[in-house]
């Protein structure tokens, strides 16, 4: 592979990227949308427990917690999501540089020095203030751009809908997050909590101002499972730019041929 | 008379001519199509900010869904191969109670969009007429990519779908509306009244 040399720049997640590699070569044999609507969920069974059990995790934790976070002011809010949004960054640089988009690498490292130093350790934004653009990736997408497959559907407990590649990507992604227990981690323990707590508050502020929409996917729908599988790979697939081609993907509806065909 | 044809007569002609093919009953254009989205997007933020009811704002999200949608069409899909069986009665019915369903659902979340702009991007052609991209600006959000396929097979230039960040509207409630005819045991009158409250 041409970006091997690019990789021993990064010690810390070479290790992890060949077990990653092994794994996403099993991914792309079982990449088979066994369905005709393009969807390969052989784990429904298991995946609807899941499922089961995170709206109720929803319903009695995280719901009625984001709206107490709701109460908390904006500004400390959005304070909060800076810091979370901050420690991001490490991650956004080394997979843009993974996926060779060099343009992304130096701009979320730039974002990241900027607001480390001048926003005050992340707590402010000042690289956005300055139009820096801001940009998210993750090593679910790296892993996209190599070509391995997209895998099989997955609910994770906690953290909801997800592919077996993303699933991956999550694992690999722990490791360039700056304060997390990890062995290169020159931070002491108190600091260990903060990542998770901060990243728990974005999830929070996220859950309460898109209230409505998750609300309605959860608990007005038919078969919330269903939904909310349909909607995270159309929108996964559609941030990934696998859609780009509308002409060949199951998605490019055209009623007019057909209203009645599946 | 042929013979009597002047420049002048060739000219005013031409201008009619360009004139019907701004008409709606002319073959869609793609500046046709974007103009579509333009209206929806200026009316929708003509009712948002008219300072009526929340009852009243979602009755004429529906009067504008059902003037810019091809409604029609939108039902037949969503209802899918279960249709097929359908009488006409039902679809009559169903296409109802899916219209008023899908002004409610959408429409009850008007409140985002208050204060936010929609802006066409790009526009390029697609089988069944055009596809017209918009970004949303919504109150202290990042932009939403969101998409509109515009079509004149219905006999008018209206929307037949629309994709937000990637999801596609009518394959979401073809799911949906899938879903509810089975928790009912495949009774489409009984999904029909379920479809009357949902959303």
């Amino acid at each position: 592979m041409s970006r091997t040399p690019k990789m021993k720049a990064f010690a810390r997640p070479a290790m992890a990227l060949s077990t990653v590699l092994a794994l996403s070569a099993c991914a792309t044999t079982q990449d088979v949308a066994t369905r005709s609507d393009g969807i390969n969920d052989p784990y429904e069974t298991q995946n609807r427990k899941v499922h089961a059990f995170n709206k109720g995790l929803d319903r009695n934790l995280v719901r009625p917690v984001s709206q107490a976070y709701g109460v908390v002011p904006v500004e400390i809010r959005n304070t909060v999501n800076n810091f979370s949004e901050n420690l991001s960054m490490p991650r956004v640089a080394v997979n843009s540089l993974l996926q060779g988009d060099l343009r992304g690498t130096g701009l979320a490292t730039l974002r990241f020095a900027m607001n480390t130093t001048i926003g005050l350790g992340g707590l402010f934004d000042a690289a956005s203030e300055l139009n820096i653009p801001e940009h998210d990736t993750d090593f679910g997408e790296t892993l996209a751009v190599w070509g391995a497959g997209e895998g099989a559907y997955i609910e994770l407990p906690v953290f909801g809908p997800s592919t077996q590649r993303d699933t991956v990507g999550l694992v690999v992604d722990f490791f360039t997050n700056p304060l997390t227990n990890n062995t290169n981690n020159k931070f002491d323990d108190d600091l260990q909590s903060v990542p998770p707590a901060t990243a728990t508050a974005s999830v929070l502020n996220d859950r309460e101002k898109f209230s409505d929409t998750i609300d309605s996917v959860l608990y007005e729908s038919a078969d919330s499972y269903a939904q909310s599988r349909s909607i995270h790979l159309q929108n996964r697939r559609f941030e990934l730019g696998q859609d780009r081609a509308r002409d060949t993907d199951p998605f490019a509806t055209d009623p007019y041929e057909d209203p009645y065909a599946q | 008379m042929p013979s009597n044809l002047t420049r002048r007569d060739v000219f005013l002609s031409s201008a009619a001519a360009a004139l019907l093919a701004a008409t709606p009953a002319a073959a869609l254009t793609e500046s046709g199509a974007r103009q579509l989205v333009d209206q929806v997007v200026a009316d929708i933020d003509r009712v948002i900010s008219s300072g009526q009811s929340d009852a009243a704002i979602l009755r004429e999200f529906e009067r504008l869904f059902v003037r810019y949608a091809d409604v029609n069409i939108m039902a037949q899909y969503a209802l899918g191969a279960d249709g097929r069986s359908a009488s006409s009665s039902q679809k009559r019915a169903f296409n109802d109670a899916f219209t008023s369903y899908i002004a409610r659902k959408y429409g009850k979340q008007f409140r985002d969009f208050i204060g936010g702009r929609v802006e066409v991007q790009s526009a390029r052609a697609i089988k069944a007429g055009y596809e017209i991209n918009t970004l949303a600006y919504l109150r202290g959000d990042g932009p939403f990519e969101v998409t509109f396929h515009v079509s004149d097979r219905s006999g008018s230039r209206k929307f037949f779908n629309i994709y937000i960040e990637g999801v596609n509207l009518l394959l979401t409630e073809r799911s949906e509306i899938g879903a509810m005819l089975d928790r009912r045991g495949g009774d489409l009158n009984a999904m029909i009244a379920d479809l009357k409250s949902a959303g």
